[in-house]
């Protein structure tokens, strides 16, 4: 796609996307990748070869030699999550690992490599991470792989200290520990979270070259808490009462407005994640849950909800997260996040071996209920094919679709849109971007939810691009 | 919290007791929790447009650019224009106006944020960012003015407190729109 007329980025927009393309690069390189052949060639295997090619090119018998060590003293080191066992050569020729000597909590597989990777934003506590959505399995997102966004790093907070206070327009303000709030009845539901930056490098060209970079501000779990509906009735609502503010305990005391609507609607004052408690990342002890709604909105290390009849107007809901158009007028309390889907296999920076068949496989989600369907198409948008719907819609929760693909070696150009239940159809780029302008080097920046393109190449070679 | 208590009780007693076939009590008050004291609320603070809450205290531009001097310069840049080195990254505060329409839109506090209350209320929430929420009241009044005065928002002379504070007439105040979600144009 041609760029005339689009804004260019300036100086500090494009340090940034280089620094994410190099760190993207430097992620690319670093992947320890599956030697399966089953595998082979599907999946980049550039880090791999990088490090043969380095085995080869070391020349003499000594290199060779100091390279293998190298490489064994490499491998050894287990990845994040995981702790290095030998291998032996025929685990059923001699006892395994006694039980329980993990000491009762299990890690994940040493050769299971998939790490959230860091978007390089100059300060290391007011950044964020991307979820592997290449590597997912099914709907749920692993704890450990949940994608983070923190404005003031993670902090440490012992739940037997943490307290929860609801204010404000409520008949009796009311302070609830994390025992009074584990008493109450809960509710276990499933949602993803999507930060509503998703895809900001992606308005003006194609930027980051995997889906984990395009894609990997989304998550799925599975989340138990109290209903917001339930402690209001405790506290008691007062005439007036219109909008919630919600505080988090972290350096950032991040504050966002919420409609009462949306807190009696479906709110969840969450203490548990996919079986456990939610992850320090996560907001541990307690976070507020919005289904649906934008990322920032699902206050972290939540301690405070103060009730009240207007907005107030804090930092985030004003001057980061509000969306500005063509015409110079910004968004505001865009909240949310509209329907959207991803192909993840094949997607960029993948290879696929030659010619036959391949499963396209997918995430689809959307702010506005379930999902109704998801279409996929080989050749840029022009013929949609209806996919498989591979696990049961749920409300403001992720669905995996699936597609059986018989590549006959051509180029194609793979794309995926999805309807939600209330009809509405997943738009292009040009659709959004004719909306809202494409000012700035990232556009309006939040709410990018297009159609995404991965180009295939007569190479197999997977790559982003804006068809 | 005694009649909370009470109903928990009777609720409890009907679902034990009750004889009538089918019959059951939904518990709708569980009477868990503290009541919040005057003194406990009084450490949170959230200022909005209107300026409630905002404390007693006031400041000027002349104490501010001290206090910027010493908490806020080493991010946000002597002249506030921002400091994107690796490790801090502190946003550039000034200039932009005009520009949100154009190809290349700036985005400090003097072009794009409608109410200067949000200001107050972030500095002394969560800034400085090595020390947050270690200002004085005075010294966020004063910082304020600072940023507001260098902006061109308010002169040079003017006291910020809680009444001149929500009155600042930001020039970005009329620059926001309700979301528009979904969009009409995408219906046809």
């Amino acid at each position: 796609m041609k760029n005339d007329g689009r804004a260019v980025y300036d100086a500090k927009a494009r340090h940034m996307a280089e620094q994410m393309m190099l760190a993207e690069q430097r992620h690319i390189a670093q992947r320890i990748e599956d030697e399966c052949d089953c595998k082979e060639g599907m999946f980049p295997q550039r880090g791999l070869s990088s490090r043969r090619g380095f085995l080869f090119a070391a020349g003499s018998a000594a290199g060779a030699l100091g390279a293998m060590r190298l490489a064994h003293a490499e491998a050894a080191k287990a990845p994040p999550g995981a702790v290095h066992f030998d291998v032996p050569d025929d685990p059923t020729k001699e006892q395994g690992r006694p039980v329980a000597a993990d000491g009762g909590y299990g890690s994940r597989s040493q050769f299971e490599t998939e790490v959230r990777v860091r978007f390089p934003t100059a300060n290391e506590n007011t950044s964020w991470s991307f979820t592997p959505l290449d590597k997912g399995l099914g709907n749920i997102t692993p704890s450990g792989l949940h994608f983070e966004r923190h404005h003031g790093g993670i902090p440490t907070i012992d739940p037997a200290r943490h307290t929860m206070l609801i204010h404000g327009m409520v008949n009796k303000p009311t302070t609830f520990s994390m025992t009074d709030i584990k008493r109450l009845p809960s509710v276990t539901r499933k949602h993803f979270i999507e930060c509503s930056g998703n895809g900001l490098t992606e308005w003006n060209k194609p930027t980051l070259k995997t889906v984990q970079g395009t894609h990997g501000l989304l998550s799925t779990s599975e989340w138990t808490g109290v209903q917001f509906a339930t402690f209001a009735r405790e506290v008691g609502l007062k005439e007036g009462a219109a909008w919630v503010l919600a505080e988090g305990s972290d350096a950032a005391v991040m504050t966002r407005s919420i409609p009462l609507e949306k807190m009696l609607k479906d709110a969840l004052i969450v203490y548990g994640q996919n079986g456990e408690a939610i992850r320090p990342e996560q907001g541990y002890p307690l976070r507020l849950l919005l289904p649906g709604y934008e990322g920032n909105t699902h206050i972290k290390w939540l301690r405070r909800l103060e009730v009240s009849d207007k907005p107030f107007m804090t930092r985030e809901e004003t001057s980061k997260y509000t969306d500005l158009l063509g015409n110079g007028k910004a968004r505001m309390f865009s909240l949310d996040m509209d329907a959207k889907s991803v192909i993840t296999f094949p997607s960029g920076d993948m290879k696929l071996p030659g010619p036959g068949f391949y499963n396209i496989q997918g995430l689809a989600w959307t702010g506005r209920g379930r999902i109704q369907s998801v279409d996929v198409s080989m050749d840029g948008g022009k013929t949609w094919y209806p996919a498989r719907i591979d696990s049961a819609p749920e409300p403001m929760c992720t669905v995996r679709f699936s597609f059986p693909w018989l590549w006959d070696g051509k180029a194609a150009v793979l794309q995926s849109r999805c309807i939600d239940e209330t009809g509405y159809v997943q738009p292009t780029l040009k659709q959004l971007i004719a909306i809202r302008g494409d000012n700035g080097p990232f556009g309006s920046i939040y709410h990018l939810n297009a159609i995404q393109s991965w180009a295939v190449s007569e190479t197999g070679d997977v790559s982003n691009v804006h068809a | 919290m005694s009649t909370h208590k009470k109903s928990l009780a009777l609720a409890i007693g009907a679902l034990l007791f009750s004889t009538a076939a089918g019959a059951q009590s939904i518990i709708d008050h569980y009477g868990f929790g503290k009541p919040a004291t005057d003194q406990e609320m009084a450490k949170y603070f959230a200022i909005p447009p209107s300026g409630k809450g905002l404390p007693p205290g006031s400041g000027t531009a002349k104490a501010g650019a001290t206090v910027f001097a010493e908490n806020c310069a080493a991010c946000h840049g002597d002249k506030l224009e921002g400091n994107p080195a690796k490790g801090i990254g502190g946003d550039k505060l000034l200039g932009g106006r005009g520009t949100l329409a154009s190809k290349a839109p700036v985005k400090t506090v003097e072009s794009y944020w409608p109410y200067a209350t949000t200001l107050f209320d972030y500095i002394k929430r969560a800034m400085p960012f090595s020390a947050p929420g270690s200002l004085t009241d005075d010294q966020v009044y004063s910082v304020v003015a600072y940023i507001l005065s260098e902006g061109k928002v308010i002169k040079p002379t003017e006291v910020m407190n809680a009444q001149t504070l929500p009155k600042v007439a930001m020039p970005n105040r009329d620059g926001f729109i309700p979301d528009s979600r979904p969009e009409l144009e995408l219906y046809k």
